[in-house]
């Protein structure tokens, strides 16, 4: 009994002992130093895939149009507010004329006194008419005398003379009726600048479109050029997109395009991409291109009246999906000085394989133009940055759960 | 001959096993103490080593980004890449901040993360992922570190944008601790710099009171003013990597001369971190750390010198029969070695088991452990002297006089 006791104790004893030695073994092969990176692998297989690009942008109406006089003055008075749609030739605004009706009335009794000109010359004429027809008649007489010797010859020059100045006033009388045509025409020339000057106050529509802002209220002054109403064209809504330019391979005009808003998330509208701009901007280093939606998305309908201008939207355009090639997760590609490659583990060991990659996709697929072939085994998820000899354990996955 | 000390043991093994195990816990609580510390430094070289650069490049006359704020406009990494000597450069953004998760309207609260803007491919992007894939959008994706408790797929708020989580990774934190969120570097600039938008319309309105911006002979000026108030284009360092065969002091030496600029090397910047950022906090963790130590060494001594004083009767007795000194002396110590021995090994598997627990990374060197066991061992034998000279001047005659 007593050394059963003993030996109990002693079984007892060596199995804490044990234990206590197990538990110590596994804890410094878990942990620390000696403990192998936990990995996993990724088979590389061959695949299409379809690279698309990732750009925002904002939504802005191709056609907009600001709306304000061509000299400075007054608004007199403002008939459309935001929202309001208009058609082409409606009246919008009307600056104040401030003289220019005055300046009509002056220029009407301007004519008027040109016509009674015109009148005085033409009267004028018709008196110097009749003078040189009794000065001619004078002259022929006063000749036929002087010949025959009853006159003195001075007497007939005297008439001679008469006749001449007579030709002359005639001549001056005519000139007086074009002075006074010119002078009427001129007149009516101002008279129709300034009725033209006179409509130039009234701002018309010049198109189909919406009111997006009223800029000056009846009563303040803005200078020429200045927009007193701005107008868009409410079906030429598109998105200004801007691609990181590191990013934007492939991007062409005819592309099909996905969009977002902001306001809408959950529900994508089609698009295209209608154009890309030639100059991109050097300071945020993107590429710009006009993204138009699709006929049906652009319906009022399907997109309600949310659609605003200015609005945040996602773009994602679709390119034309790859030729086969060997496909990688992104999460494998690691950079190595200037170096970019992936770890192959080939019989257990690690090895950095210099690869040159492709297209990518959003979903994180990486085309492999150059280094690995299908079948081949790379590290795809590690616990830590791996050496070439790092001692690794491959594991199913990394986290709690596969996503 | 047989085992006196074994003997012993098998006779009152509980007391030894239960007295091994609190010995345990306490060495486990002190190298947890040693762990934390090291997690503390180790957070600080993490970041650098993360950050896969070998110069950090900042504003002229700061320690930043760590350790003091700087700013850098964005272009600034053009001309890095200009100078002899440079591999890669590439902008970065840090700022800590309060990651709220989910939509708004759910507002589940919030998690403190440091927001690393990056930029794809270059360094300081996440060196390796546990899950998931890299950021491919160059808006509105992110690379969340573990600690963080984000999920992939789960959307995160960062100011006025949400943002989806892509990929996981694992010691991706600050020199504070706090876990980094990877986001693309235009996204970091705006969440940065943005001001809300209360600020943006207060600033607008201001502009616009002012006469001097708002003319009324110049229809625009107010616009074009307005416009250039609301972007800012700056970050916080730029990162470069240096090509082979060329040293960090050389390649920095013309940027701090003639790009008016201030250059870290990593020693430098380790400096920085661990001298001047962490050095108060780790000071305070390492003067517990020492005050626990000697502590637990005094405990561990006076276990040891208390369960041979329980035993002196037994000792008495033991000499009454003729023992040799060096006989009782030899029990003594290897039971207190066998007590140190167990403790160390209670105190390690302990403190392994619980380090993961800590919010904070613990850091449990294998030195620091080694040195533990030396500690432990040494103590224990000087205990045991303790013991020894108290169990050798005991009077035979207490075997059968009490």
């Amino acid at each position: 009994m007593k050394i059963n006791k003993t030996l109990t104790q002693r079984f007892g004893l060596g199995a804490l002992a044990l234990l206590l030695v197990a538990a110590l073994a596994f804890v410094m092969t878990r942990t620390g130093p000696l403990a192998p990176v936990r990995v996993s692998v990724h088979q590389v297989a061959e695949g299409t895939l379809t690279p698309s690009l990732f750009g925002i942008g904002t939504v802005e109406a191709r056609r907009s149009y600001l709306i304000g006089p061509t000299v400075p003055g007054r608004v007199l008075r403002l008939l459309v507010d935001v929202g309001d749609t208009v058609k082409p030739g409606q009246l919008l605004a009307e600056m104040d004329p401030v003289d220019l009706d005055e300046r009509l009335h002056a220029l009407d009794a301007s004519i008027a006194r040109a016509r009674s000109t015109g009148a005085a010359a033409q009267a004028q004429h018709k008196d110097m008419l009749a003078r040189r027809e009794v000065a001619a008649a004078n002259a022929r007489r006063y000749i036929e005398l002087g010949e025959k010797g009853f006159i003195s010859s001075g007497v007939v020059e005297g008439k001679q003379q008469e006749q001449t100045s007579a030709d002359a006033a005639v001549s001056s009388a005519l000139a007086n009726i074009a002075a006074a045509g010119a002078d009427l025409r001129r007149v009516d020339a101002e008279h129709a600048a300034l009725r033209q000057q006179r409509s130039a106050v009234r701002l018309t529509a010049p198109v189909a479109g919406v009111v997006t802002s009223r800029d000056a209220e009846p009563g303040s002054t803005v200078v020429a050029g200045q927009a007193v109403v701005k107008l868009i064209d409410p079906a030429s809504l598109w998105i200004r997109v801007r691609f990181d330019q590191g990013r934007s391979t492939g991007l062409a005009a005819g592309l099909p395009a996905q969009t977002v808003l902001r306001s809408n998330p959950r529900q994508p509208l089609a698009g295209t991409v209608a154009r890309i701009e030639v100059v991109s901007d050097s300071v945020t280093e993107e590429r710009i291109a006009m993204v138009a939606f699709e006929p049906a998305a652009a319906q009022p309908a399907t997109r309600g009246a949310s659609l605003s201008v200015g609005e945040l939207a996602e773009v994602t355009v679709t390119l034309p999906t790859t030729a086969r090639a060997p496909l990688l997760p992104n999460a494998a590609v690691k950079h190595l000085g200037k170096q970019t490659g992936v770890w192959r583990l080939a019989g257990g060991d690690l090895q950095f394989v210099p690869v040159r990659t492709g297209a990518t996709s959003l979903d994180g697929q990486v085309q492999v133009l150059e280094g690995l072939k299908a079948g081949d085994t790379v590290i795809e998820f590690s616990e830590k940055e791996l050496k070439a000899d790092s001692r690794i354990k491959v594991v199913d996955s990394l986290v709690g759960g596969k996503p | 001959m047989i085992s006196l000390a074994g003997r012993d043991v098998l006779h009152s093994w509980s007391k030894f096993v239960l007295t091994g195990i609190g010995l345990g816990l306490l060495i486990g609580v002190t190298l947890t103490m040693a762990g934390v510390y090291r997690g503390m430094v180790d957070d600080a070289k993490a970041l650098l080593a993360n950050s896969g650069a070998d110069l950090w490049v900042v504003q002229q006359d700061t320690q930043g980004p760590y350790a003091e704020a700087s700013s850098l406009r964005d272009d600034v990494v053009r001309s890095m890449l200009a100078l002899p000597g440079v591999a890669r450069a590439a902008n970065v953004t840090y700022l800590t901040m309060q990651v709220r998760r989910g939509p708004a309207e759910l507002g589940e609260g919030d998690v403190r993360a440091m927001i690393v803007g990056f930029e794809p491919g270059q360094p300081g992007e996440p060196p390796y992922l546990l899950a998931g894939r890299h950021i491919t959008r160059s808006h509105y994706e992110a690379v969340a570190d573990l600690k963080t408790g984000f999920k992939l797929g789960e959307h995160i708020r960062i100011r006025r944008q949400a943002y989806t989580v892509v990929g996981l990774t694992q010691r991706m934190v600050s020199s504070g601790g706090d876990p980094m969120v990877f986001i693309p570097l235009k996204d970091a600039q705006e969440a940065q710099f943005l001001k809300d938008n209360d600020a943006i319309v207060n600033d607008r309105a201001r502009t616009a009171a002012n006469p001097q911006f708002n003319r009324p002979g110049v229809p625009g000026l107010l616009e074009a003013v307005q416009a250039s108030q609301a972007n800012n284009r700056n970050v916080n360092a730029v990162l470069v990597q240096v090509q082979p065969g060329w040293s960090a002091e050389q390649v920095a030496a013309p940027i701090r001369r003639w790009k008016h600029l201030e250059a870290y090397t990593q020693a430098q910047m380790e400096e920085i971190l661990v001298v001047k950022l962490i050095a108060t906090a780790a000071r305070q963790i390492f003067m517990f750390l020492v005050i626990l130590a000697i502590v637990s060494a005094a405990i561990v001594a006076f276990i040891i010198y208390t369960m041979t004083l329980g035993k002196i009767r037994e000792i008495a007795v033991l000499k009454l029969i003729g023992t040799r000194n060096a006989t009782i002396a030899g029990m003594i110590l290897q039971q207190a070695l066998g007590l140190g021995l167990i403790g160390f090994i209670v105190g390690k598997v302990s403190a392994t088991i619980w380090a993961p627990i800590f919010p904070k990374f613990v850091l449990l060197l294998t030195g620091d452990a080694v040195t533990g066991l030396i500690a432990v061992m040494v103590i224990c034998a000087l205990a045991s002297t303790l013991a020894i000279r108290a169990a050798l001047k005991v009077d035979p005659a207490e075997a059968i006089g009490g």
